[in-house]
């Protein structure tokens, strides 16, 4: 189970900072309460990056919960640790570990006093470990989404650290299954409007083989649709070079994958070919970067475009002689051209659109501004161009941003460290 | 008023007609989903039939998706070939005014750059 996007790690930070038992998803706490006598009376295996930043911490609320079952003895749950690099950051850098920016190439030096959470991506071989020390539910920190499938997979079948292709498909399995119902019907373009059941829609399931090939089903009963488009669309999701699909496991080739729809809702994957792991890790950093807001009113026919126009013309100019010192102004016209900018306005009566909703939106590094700008919003109702309402959600409020600093690291400065517990 | 429908894969006869058979708009001979990295947002064209996968490796070149997209990202396109799925991958850089939580656009993860792309008309062969 994936609990980690890319933010999560800050905000889990944040919490551990002002409580030391606290820094993980307790949402998967719950969770286990509610299946862990059907996990451990059926012996299935679970294996979670749900332990955040503080992976002890969320295995002895388990542990609490299994007590509390009457489970107490019957589980061993494994703790995944070494990711968290926030302490040892000034060492790392002080050693030439620059941890330079992968899109901006920006050495990490120019925000480190700004840091709020660092982490290396693990892959599934301290997952492996901990299975094999014989621990039913693993508990991680930031391993990454496939190496939850991967490990399981590599643990049953004994699969080598360097039999690339079976780690190749193991990861594709992981990248299918890792957002849930996306591959199974759910955000699904192809004819969606026939996609049955979606409010009982069914997650995937990999029943997978010793040779890496595996099959995609779900539950029978359940709503949504697994067939070669849907299992496509996914697949290409948040893809960059499909020939090098770099885990900390090995990297997959996604040119190689056969899809075969071989029964209803029943998808074979196979043929997939791997190439060696690299000897780097990835690195997540979240720092704070400053402040944004974003303020909307909406205009109605006649000419909704042309005064939700006006009104931001108006706005920008009352912006501009407050002399704020905005890094980012970003207006979007809600009913018109948010989504598709211009390409969406091609064959449009512009002036018959029934309504359009101004949205504008600041960025600055200081909160000051930001919250100036939260004030020029409601004026422009009394003040402003006609037939606008809209407003009964109040003034906008400034937030924090934390923004995210993706980075690499040789593979030989993280040592994940994995433990046993017994509830 | 019979409601206008249009399902992927269900309009190419109608488009055949209106565009005398040249033409041919991309949401009639493929789908497509897309999403980000940072600032960048990818999109994954797939084509619905085995036989229009040529036709899009033909004319939606990385160079006419630059100028599809002109005004809305500030950087360059990469396109990837996988003739295993039909499917092309692209990567449009500086899409996302700096992507993730730093972005102020409603789209900030390119959820919707696939049907964008989907607007384009190419030559039918």
């Amino acid at each position: 189970m994936d609990y980690l996007a890319e933010v999560t790690m800050s905000i889990l930070q944040k919490q551990k900072s002002r409580d030391a038992k606290r820094g993980y998803a307790t949402d998967f706490v719950t969770q286990m309460e509610r299946i862990l006598p059907t996990v451990v009376a059926r012996g299935i295996k679970v294996t979670a990056n749900a332990g955040g930043v503080n992976p002890k911490a969320c295995a002895n609320a388990v542990a609490d919960v299994a007590r509390k079952l009457g489970l107490g003895g019957k589980l061993t749950i494994g703790i995944v640790t070494g990711d968290d690099l926030l302490g040892r950051l000034d060492g790392l850098l002080a050693r030439g570990h620059d941890l330079k920016n992968l899109d901006t190439g920006r050495p990490l030096k120019d925000v480190r006093d700004r840091v709020l959470s660092a982490n290396a991506y693990l892959g599934a071989a301290p997952v492996v470990q901990a299975l094999q020390r014989g621990a039913q539910v693993v508990i991680t920190g930031r391993v990454t989404d496939t190496g939850l499938t991967l490990g399981p997979l590599m643990h049953a079948f004994g699969w080598a650290s360097d039999a690339w292709d079976q780690i190749a498909a193991g990861t594709v399995a992981g990248h299918i299954i890792e957002c849930g119902a996306q591959c199974s019907g759910g955000n699904c373009l192809r004819d969606w409007d026939t996609i049955p059941d979606m409010a009982h829609v069914g997650y995937p399931i990999v029943e997978a083989r010793s040779d890496g090939s595996f099959d995609l089903i779900k539950h029978p009963g359940t709503g949504g649709r697994i067939d070669v488009p849907s299992v496509t669309e996914q697949l290409v999701y948040e893809m960059g070079d499909p020939q090098s699909y770099i885990t900390p496991d090995g990297v997959a080739d996604f040119t190689t994958i056969q899809l075969n729809q071989v029964a209803k809702d029943r998808v074979q994957v196979s043929g997939v070919r791997g190439k060696p792991a690299t000897d780097k890790l990835k690195v997540s950093i979240a720092y704070f970067y400053g402040y944004k807001a974003v303020g909307t009113l909406v205009y109605a026919w006649p000419d909704a475009l042309a005064k939700a126009q006006a009104a931001d013309r108006i706005l920008r100019q009352r912006l501009k002689d407050l002399g704020l010192k905005l890094e980012a102004i970003h207006t979007e016209y809600l009913g018109a051209d948010a989504t598709h900018g211009p390409l969406a306005l091609e064959h449009v009566d512009v002036a018959n659109i029934p309504e359009v909703q101004l949205r504008v939106g600041v960025r600055a590094r200081e909160e000051a501004p930001v919250d100036r700008f939260t004030r020029e919003i409601a004026p422009l109702i009394l003040n402003g161009p006609p037939s606008v309402t809209g407003f009964a959600g109040g003034r906008p409020k400034p937030e924090e941003i934390v923004a995210y600093w993706p980075a690499l690291i040789d593979k030989k400065m993280v040592q994940p460290t994995v433990e046993l517990i017994s509830a | 008023m019979k409601r206008q429908r249009r399902r992927t894969g269900q309009a190419v006869k109608t488009q055949q007609r209106r565009s005398g058979g040249r033409t041919v708009k991309l949401v009639d001979i493929a789908h497509a989903r897309s999403g980000d990295k940072g600032d960048t947002a990818n999109i994954g064209l797939i084509a619905l039939k085995p036989e229009y996968y040529p036709v899009l490796v033909k004319h939606v070149t990385a160079a006419r998706v630059a100028q599809h997209f002109k005004g809305m990202i500030t950087g360059t396109v990469e396109r990837f070939e996988l003739p295993n799925l039909n499917a092309l991958n692209f990567l449009l850089h500086g899409a996302l005014d700096g992507g993730g939580t730093i972005s102020l656009k409603t789209d900030a993860q390119g959820k919707v750059f696939s049907t964008a792309l989907l607007r384009m008309e190419i030559e039918r062969r």
